[in-house]
C-alpha cells in the first residue's frame, strides 16, 4: 500500500511538472520530458504490480481509481501544441474528465482536453462546416506513421481494463517535433 | 588534498560577481572555460553575455606565485529570439563556450545558446592613427581649400581597447536544444550536438553543416534516449564521443561512414539491481563527458558519481568516484524540488591526475586518481580572505554529527556548483556558484 501511495504521489508530481514545463521559457525540453515520462512509467508499473499483488479490488472502488490512473497516465499525452507534428486525434489521449482524486487533487480538470463524450458547447451548423474543397485543418498522420490505436485507451475509461492501461504507452509524453 | 609532503592546498584567490543575495536571473553563470594557455578565462551567463578575464601575474617566483584574473572583455553574445513558426521563445542563455587554439594576435571563441553558435574574434587595439589629411582629429571633414600639404598618418599609442566582433553565425541547423560544442584537433571543424542530432561544421562555412549522428526515431513515441553531451578526441580528428540519457557513451569514427549512427565502441556499465528505484533512469543520465588531455581516458558525470573510462575497455569504467552518495536516499525530495535534473559538469587537471566536479551547498569535490584521495571544499564568501586556505568539508550522512560536519538535511540545494574549470597547466581552478565566479589556486604552484 505504501508503495502504491508513493507511486501515485510521484505520478501526480510528474504530471504537474509536465504541465509546468509547457510554459517555461525556451519551450519544452526533450530530455526533461523524456526523463519525466520514464519516471511516470516506473511509477505506473509499480502501482499496477502492487495492485495486482494485493489481489482483486473491492467493489466499486476500482472504476474510479482506474479512471484516476487514466487521468494521470493520459495527461502527459498532451504535448505542447506549438511543437507538434501532425498527430493522431488528440481526443484519444484525453484524460477521463471525472475523478482526479488519484492524483491527490493536484490535477485540476483539463478544460482544454475534455473527452468527446462531454457535451460540446460549440455550435455545429452548416455554416461552420468546412467546405470539401478546402484542405482539412484536422491533425493527420504523415505517410508511413502508424496510427496510434485509440481502442485500448477508450476501454480504459470503462471499469476493469487493467491490462490495456498497462499497455498504454507513456511515450505520448514526448512531443513529436 | 591538504596534507604533508607537498600535496595541494587550495587557497582563495578571487571572487567575481555581485555580493547580493538577491540574484538576478540574467547573472546566473551558465558556463566557464579556460583558453588553451590558461591566460584567458571566459564565462557565459543566462543573460547571453560573455565575460572574459585575463590573467596578470604579480609574482612569478614560487612559492609566492600570485596571479589575478581581471576583466578583459565583456560583450553580449546572444539575444533572446522568437521562433514564429513554433511560437517558442529561444533563450539567450549561453550553454557552452569553447576557445579555438590561438593562431595569430587575436583570440577566437565559439559560444552557443539553444539554437545558434557564434564565432567571436577578440582583438586588442592599442594604437590609433593620427594625422589624416582630409579629417580633423574629431572626425569632421576639413575644408579642402585649406589643405596645402600632404602627410602620412602615423600610429600613436592609445589606451588598450579590447574589441569583440562576431565573425561567423552558425544558425538554423538544430531543431532541438544544443547541449555541446567541441572544436576538432584539426582546427578547421567543430561539432554541435542537440538532443537528437550531431552536426559537423567547418569554421569558415556558415550556410551548411553535415549531420553525422541522428538518433531521432521514425516514430517519436519510440524515443528512449537523447544525446546529452559530445566531444571530439583531443588528438584524433576522426574520433568523437557522445553520451546519452541512458548512461551510455558511444565512440564514433568519422572515417567509417558519413553518418556515424553505428558506433565503433559502446561504453556501458550494467546497472546494480539493488539500487533500482523510480529515479534510476534519471540518475544514470550522463550530464557531461570529457576526454583526458592525453586522450587515453574519458570521464563521465551522472547525478551521483564520476566515472573514468579507459577507451580500450567498454564494459565498465576503470574508476568510479561517488560525489554525494548521501543523496541516494533523498532522490524523491530531489525530484520534487527539481534538483535531480541538475546537470553537473566535470573537468580534468592539466596532467590528468585529478578530476573535479561540483555538488550542492556550494561544495565541490576533487578526486586524486593517483593517491586515491578525495576532498570536499566550499566556495563561500566566508572563506574569502586573500590566500585563505580552504578547509576540507565533510557531510554527515547519518548518525551522530561530528563537530564541523554538516548534516545532509542542512545542505542548501539552491546553492549548486554546476560549472567548474581547471587551468590547463597550473593548479588554478575556476568554480561558478549561482552568480559568482570563485578562483582558487594552490598555495605552492
Amino acid at each position: 500500500m505504501e508503495v502504491n501511495a508513493e507511486a501515485r504521489r510521484i505520478l501526480a508530481v510528474s504530471i504537474s511538472k509536465l504541465y509546468a514545463s509547457r510554459t517555461q521559457r525556451g519551450g519544452l525540453r526533450l530530455h526533461r520530458s523524456l526523463l519525466l515520462s520514464l519516471v511516470m512509467k516506473s511509477a505506473r508499473d509499480i502501482y499496477h504490480s502492487s495492485r495486482e499483488s494485493e489481489g482483486p479490488p473491492v467493489g466499486g472502488e476500482q472504476p474510479s481509481t482506474e479512471e484516476a490512473m487514466d487521468a494521470c497516465s493520459g495527461c502527459p499525452g498532451e504535448a505542447n501544441p506549438g511543437h507538434r507534428e501532425p498527430q493522431p486525434e488528440p481526443e484519444s489521449v484525453e484524460p477521463a474528465p471525472e475523478d482526479p482524486e488519484g492524483c491527490d487533487g493536484e490535477i485540476t480538470e483539463d478544460k482544454e482536453n475534455r473527452s468527446p463524450a462531454r457535451q460540446s458547447r460549440k455550435r455545429r451548423g452548416k455554416a461552420s462546416a468546412a467546405p470539401d474543397f478546402l484542405p482539412s485543418k484536422r491533425a493527420r498522420l504523415e505517410p508511413g506513421e502508424e496510427r496510434y490505436a485509440a481502442a485500448p485507451l477508450g476501454s480504459c475509461c470503462r471499469a476493469g481494463a487493467v491490462d490495456s492501461l498497462s499497455a498504454l504507452s507513456l511515450n505520448r509524453v514526448i512531443p513529436a517535433f | 588534498m591538504a596534507g604533508p609532503g607537498g600535496d595541494m592546498q587550495w587557497c582563495f584567490s578571487q571572487v567575481k560577481g555581485a555580493i547580493d543575495d538577491d540574484v538576478a536571473e540574467a547573472d546566473i553563470i551558465s558556463t566557464v572555460e579556460f583558453n588553451h594557455t590558461g591566460e584567458l578565462l571566459a564565462t557565459g551567463d543566462k543573460g547571453g553575455r560573455v565575460v572574459i578575464f585575463q590573467q596578470e601575474i604579480e609574482n612569478k617566483n614560487p612559492p609566492q606565485f600570485r596571479s589575478e584574473y581581471n576583466v578583459y572583455s565583456t560583450f553580449q553574445s546572444h539575444e533572446p529570439e522568437f521562433d514564429y513558426l513554433k511560437s517558442l521563445e529561444i533563450e539567450e542563455k549561453i550553454n557552452k563556450i569553447r576557445w579555438l587554439p590561438q593562431k595569430n594576435a587575436a583570440q577566437f571563441l565559439l559560444s552557443t545558446n539553444d539554437k545558434t553558435i557564434k564565432l567571436w574574434k577578440i582583438s586588442e587595439r592599442d594604437k590609433r592613427p593620427e594625422g589624416y589629411n582630409l579629417k580633423e582629429e574629431d572626425g569632421r571633414y576639413k575644408d579642402p581649400n585649406t589643405i596645402t600639404s600632404l602627410r602620412v598618418p602615423v600610429l600613436i599609442p592609445m589606451d588598450l581597447m579590447v574589441e569583440a566582433s562576431p565573425r561567423r553565425v552558425f544558425a538554423n541547423a538544430h531543431t532541438y536544444h544544443i547541449n555541446s560544442i567541441s572544436v576538432n584537433s584539426d582546427n578547421e571543424t567543430y561539432l554541435s550536438a542537440d538532443d537528437l542530432r550531431i552536426n559537423l561544421w567547418h569554421l569558415e562555412i556558415t550556410d551548411r553543416s553535415f549531420n553525422i549522428v541522428d538518433i531521432k526515431p521514425a516514430n517519436m513515441e519510440e524515443l528512449t534516449e537523447v544525446i546529452t553531451a559530445a566531444e571530439f578526441h583531443p588528438h584524433q580528428c576522426n574520433t568523437f564521443v557522445y553520451s546519452s540519457s541512458k548512461g551510455t557513451i558511444r565512440l564514433c569514427d568519422m572515417r567509417a561512414s558519413a553518418l556515424c549512427d553505428k558506433h565503433s565502441k559502446l561504453f556501458e556499465e550494467p546497472e546494480d539491481p539493488s539500487n533500482r528505484s523510480f529515479f534510476s533512469e534519471i540518475i544514470s543520465s550522463i550530464s557531461d563527458v570529457k576526454f583526458s588531455h592525453n586522450g587515453r581516458y574519458m570521464m563521465t558525470r551522472d547525478y551521483l558519481s564520476v566515472k573514468i573510462w579507459d577507451l580500450n575497455m567498454e564494459n565498465r569504467p576503470v574508476e568510479t568516484y561517488q560525489v554525494h552518495e548521501y543523496l541516494r536516499s533523498k532522490l524523491c525530495s530531489l525530484y520534487e524540488n527539481d534538483c535531480i535534473f541538475d546537470k553537473f559538469e566535470c573537468c580534468w587537471n592539466g596532467n590528468d591526475s585529478v578530476v573535479m566536479t561540483g555538488s550542492y551547498n556550494n561544495f565541490f569535490r576533487m578526486f586524486d586518481r593517483g593517491h586515491r584521495r578525495d576532498v570536499t571544499l566550499e566556495a563561500s564568501r566566508e572563506n574569502s580572505k586573500p590566500m585563505q586556505v580552504l578547509k576540507p568539508r565533510k557531510v554527515c550522512a547519518g548518525g551522530k554529527r561530528k563537530k564541523d560536519e554538516i548534516s545532509v538535511d542542512s545542505l542548501d540545494f539552491n546553492k549548486k556548483i554546476l560549472h567548474t574549470a581547471w587551468h590547463p597547466q597550473d593548479n588554478i581552478i575556476a568554480v561558478a556558484t549561482t552568480n559568482n565566479l570563485y578562483i582558487f589556486q594552490d598555495k605552492v604552484i
